[in-house]
């Protein structure tokens, strides 16, 4: 067994992917640097990022594999579930040996691994298009605080940009502690270790513009008048907006702090 | 100000709570003007504690109303706070719901005030005002007030990505009996009307791109089921008319929640038909989507679903004689007509088989509910159901804690 390790990014892995078929590495496990570190058996191979062997590996790919399969691709790679690293490099292996298309194959095990996978962080992906509430400084930037189960970020950034051209945002993800921030023109990835006491967004509230405090009042008050109490089904309601997510929905701050 | 504003919101958020739509999807209106929003397949941004998606800014401009609808807590005779918005304030709301991710736009409904036209026009007035002083590409839904003339629904159009008028109730024997005010063809008419302009909107933007947006996601309409005696049969008969020619988007059908002591109604606490709702909904699924025909799910002898299992399986247990289908052979139309196999796991089962041939694991695997699926389909030599009649199928898969057929319309939901 060759333990190889890698940088943690998309490139990365690309570049390991290179160099596991350069070397003929025949038995590998591919993880991230910083998880190695440690382990005792097994030889080491250390592979950092190059441009070069990451392009040809995405190109070779690209040939195989629809765009829709290569989003699957990066999207089981933003999963950063244990062990994705080799079920994607046995993907990448199955495809390129084949000489025709597999990627519909799904009663292959790792092809349908791939699906699945992307489909849980679409539905993340998704969950924060629909889950994300901005608040409003007083110099008028809008910012949200998110904690999503996957690295969702890189797929987000299309979706607001598009939508909220006309104002400046952030949305900063708190456990990954790296954030997106839109100046009305791009959108830069910005690192910050933004220590707020998550349970107590309220904290940060003095900074807000003077009518956030109303909007968000509105906002409750929308949210419980369109509830039809005769229909009442918290199973459903759960469901569809799990409790993890609760913490930063303005509407659910009312019950929230009743609750803790 | 700010207590006046929020006590307007709730009466009017509570006013309008009862239309049922809630589809901020069909329309493909791009944000290339630098402005704010755009719309695509629509986002539910919540759920309310009865399940429910919020997508939209769903409130009455006014909840002051000249007509008197027995079903309807807005009307006349109903001694309640009237509240109503100004265009501003309505305009406003939108907005900041909108930037703060609470929204994908508005869905603006009013009660009648002084005529139909000049309650139109109101309803336009704030559309316009979205899009042209806010640059706004958000999502507009625009109830069309029954009786409206042509040159404002036209206007409406415009603005709006989606333009609904209710038929409130399946048959106009049951609209005259709780709505004497209002006549079935005031509705017919401008659905009409909507119809043949959105098609020659289409036409014409096919020659020219330019060509204005008139309503893009189209029209829609809804029913309130089980405060009238009317069966599935009429129910879905009329839905499917509206599909085919009124080329409706959606047909939306609202349990009726009991709101009044009028005798010709429900008495308050009966419980709201949310198991018959469902079914209708999967039933209307089944014609949208699965390319069934009306007279399939419901006929002179079936008049109404079965509640205690959804349509598709009805359906498959009544036309027993077309199955097993073959996982590996079968036609794509026929394989998602197998109850537990979906349009998602069809598509994965067909472009799978080409690869080899599958078993019954790998149709796990991929995701159909096996329970269900495995009485109705041959796997290899596999085949399940043996002799069973359809009665004991249909008892087998009940039995079997399917929690599709249980969990949430169950009555003991209503416990907590
Ligand atoms: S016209 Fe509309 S708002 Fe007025 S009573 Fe009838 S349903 Fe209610």
């Amino acid at each position: 067994m060759d333990i190889v390790t890698y940088d943690g990014s998309m490139e990365g892995l690309l570049s390991a992917v290179f160099e596991v078929y350069e070397y003929k590495i025949p038995d590998p496990v591919i993880c991230v640097r910083s998880a190695a570190n440690g382990s005792l058996f097994g030889q080491f191979h250390e592979v950092h990022s190059n441009t070069e062997k990451t392009n040809r590996v995405y190109k070779k790919l690209s040939e195989r594999l629809s765009k829709t399969s290569m989003l699957q691709v990066y999207s089981t790679f933003l999963s950063g579930l244990p062990g994705m690293e080799n079920i994607l490099l046995r993907y990448i292996q199955y495809v390129l040996a084949s000489k025709q298309s597999v990627e519909y194959d799904y009663s292959h095990p790792d092809v349908l691994f791939v699906q699945q996978t992307s489909k849980k962080v679409h539905r993340e992906k998704h969950r924060m298009e629909a889950f994300i509430r901005f608040q409003v400084t007083q110099d008028q930037l809008y910012y949200a605080i998110i904690q999503p189960d996957f690295n969702v970020l890189p797929l987000i950034n299309n979706h607001f940009r598009k939508r909220y051209a006309d104002q400046r945002w952030l949305i900063y993800d708190s456990h990954r502690k790296y954030g997106l921030y839109y100046d009305l023109e791009t959108v830069t990835e910005i690192e910050m270790n933004f220590d707020i006491d998550v349970k107590h967004t309220k904290s940060v509230a003095t900074l807000n513009d003077t009518n956030e405090e109303l909007y968000q009042k509105l906002w409750q008050q929308y949210f419980s008048s369109v509830n039809i109490a005769a229909r009442k089904n918290m199973k459903l309601h759960i469901q569809h907006m799990p409790k993890r997510y609760w913490r930063f929905l303005t509407e659910k701050q009312v019950q929230f702090n009743e609750e803790f | 100000m700010s207590d006046r504003i929020l006590e307007k919101l709730s009466i009017l958020a509570d006013a309008a709570k009862y239309d049922v739509s809630c589809s901020s999807s069909g329309s493909n209106r791009k944000n290339d003007n630098k402005g704010l929003g755009n719309t695509g397949n629509g986002i539910c941004h919540a759920y309310t504690e009865d399940g429910r998606c919020v997508s939209l800014l769903k409130i009455l401009l006014t909840n002051v109303c000249i007509f008197d609808c027995a079903y309807c807590v807005s009307r006349k005779s109903n001694d309640i706070k009237r509240a109503g918005f100004t265009v501003q304030e309505v305009v406003d709301l939108t907005i900041n719901f909108y930037r703060r991710n609470y929204i994908e736009g508005l869905f603006l409904s009013s009660g009648i005030f002084k005529d139909a036209d000049y309650t139109m026009e109101r309803l336009v007035l704030v559309a316009k005002k979205l899009r042209t002083e806010h640059k706004f590409n958000g999502y507009i839904h625009l109830k069309t007030i029954p009786g409206a003339s042509e040159e404002i629904i036209n206007e409406a159009a415009l603005w709006a990505d989606r333009l609904s008028i209710n038929v409130e109730m399946p048959t106009e024997k049951s609209l005259a009996l709780l709505a004497p005010d209002k006549k079935r063809s005031d509705m017919l008419r401008p659905m009409e009307y909507l119809k043949t302009a959105i098609i020659a909107n289409r036409e014409e933007k096919k020659l020219f791109k330019k060509a204005p947006m008139f309503a893009p996601a189209g029209q829609s309409t809804q029913m309130v089921i089980g405060a009238t005696p009317e069966t599935d049969l009429e129910i879905l008969y009329l839905a499917n008319g509206f599909y085919k020619k009124m080329n409706m988007r959606r047909v939306y059908y609202s349990g009726y929640v009991p709101i009044s002591n009028d005798n010709r109604l429900p008495a308050i606490g009966t419980p709201v038909p949310m198991i018959r709702e469902n079914r209708l909904y999967q039933a209307d699924w089944l014609l949208r989507f699965y390319d069934f025909k009306v007279q399939e799910i419901v006929d002179a002898e079936n008049p109404l679903l079965d509640t205690d299992i959804d349509p598709k399986l009805s359906w498959a247990l009544r036309n027993l004689h077309l199955f097993p289908v073959d996982v590996n052979t079968a036609d794509y139309k026929l394989l998602m007509r197998v109850p537990g196999i979906g349009v998602q796991s069809a598509k994965k089962i067909y472009a799978a088989r080409k690869f080899r041939r599958l078993n019954s694991e790998h149709l796990k695997k991929i995701g159909i509910s096996f329970r269900t699926a495995k009485y109705f389909l041959s796997i290899n030599t596999e085949f399940e159901r043996k002799d069973l009649l359809p009665g004991q199928i249909k008892q087998l898969i009940l039995t079997e804690g399917n929690s599709k057929y249980k969990a949430n319309f169950s009555p003991q939901i209503k416990l907590f």
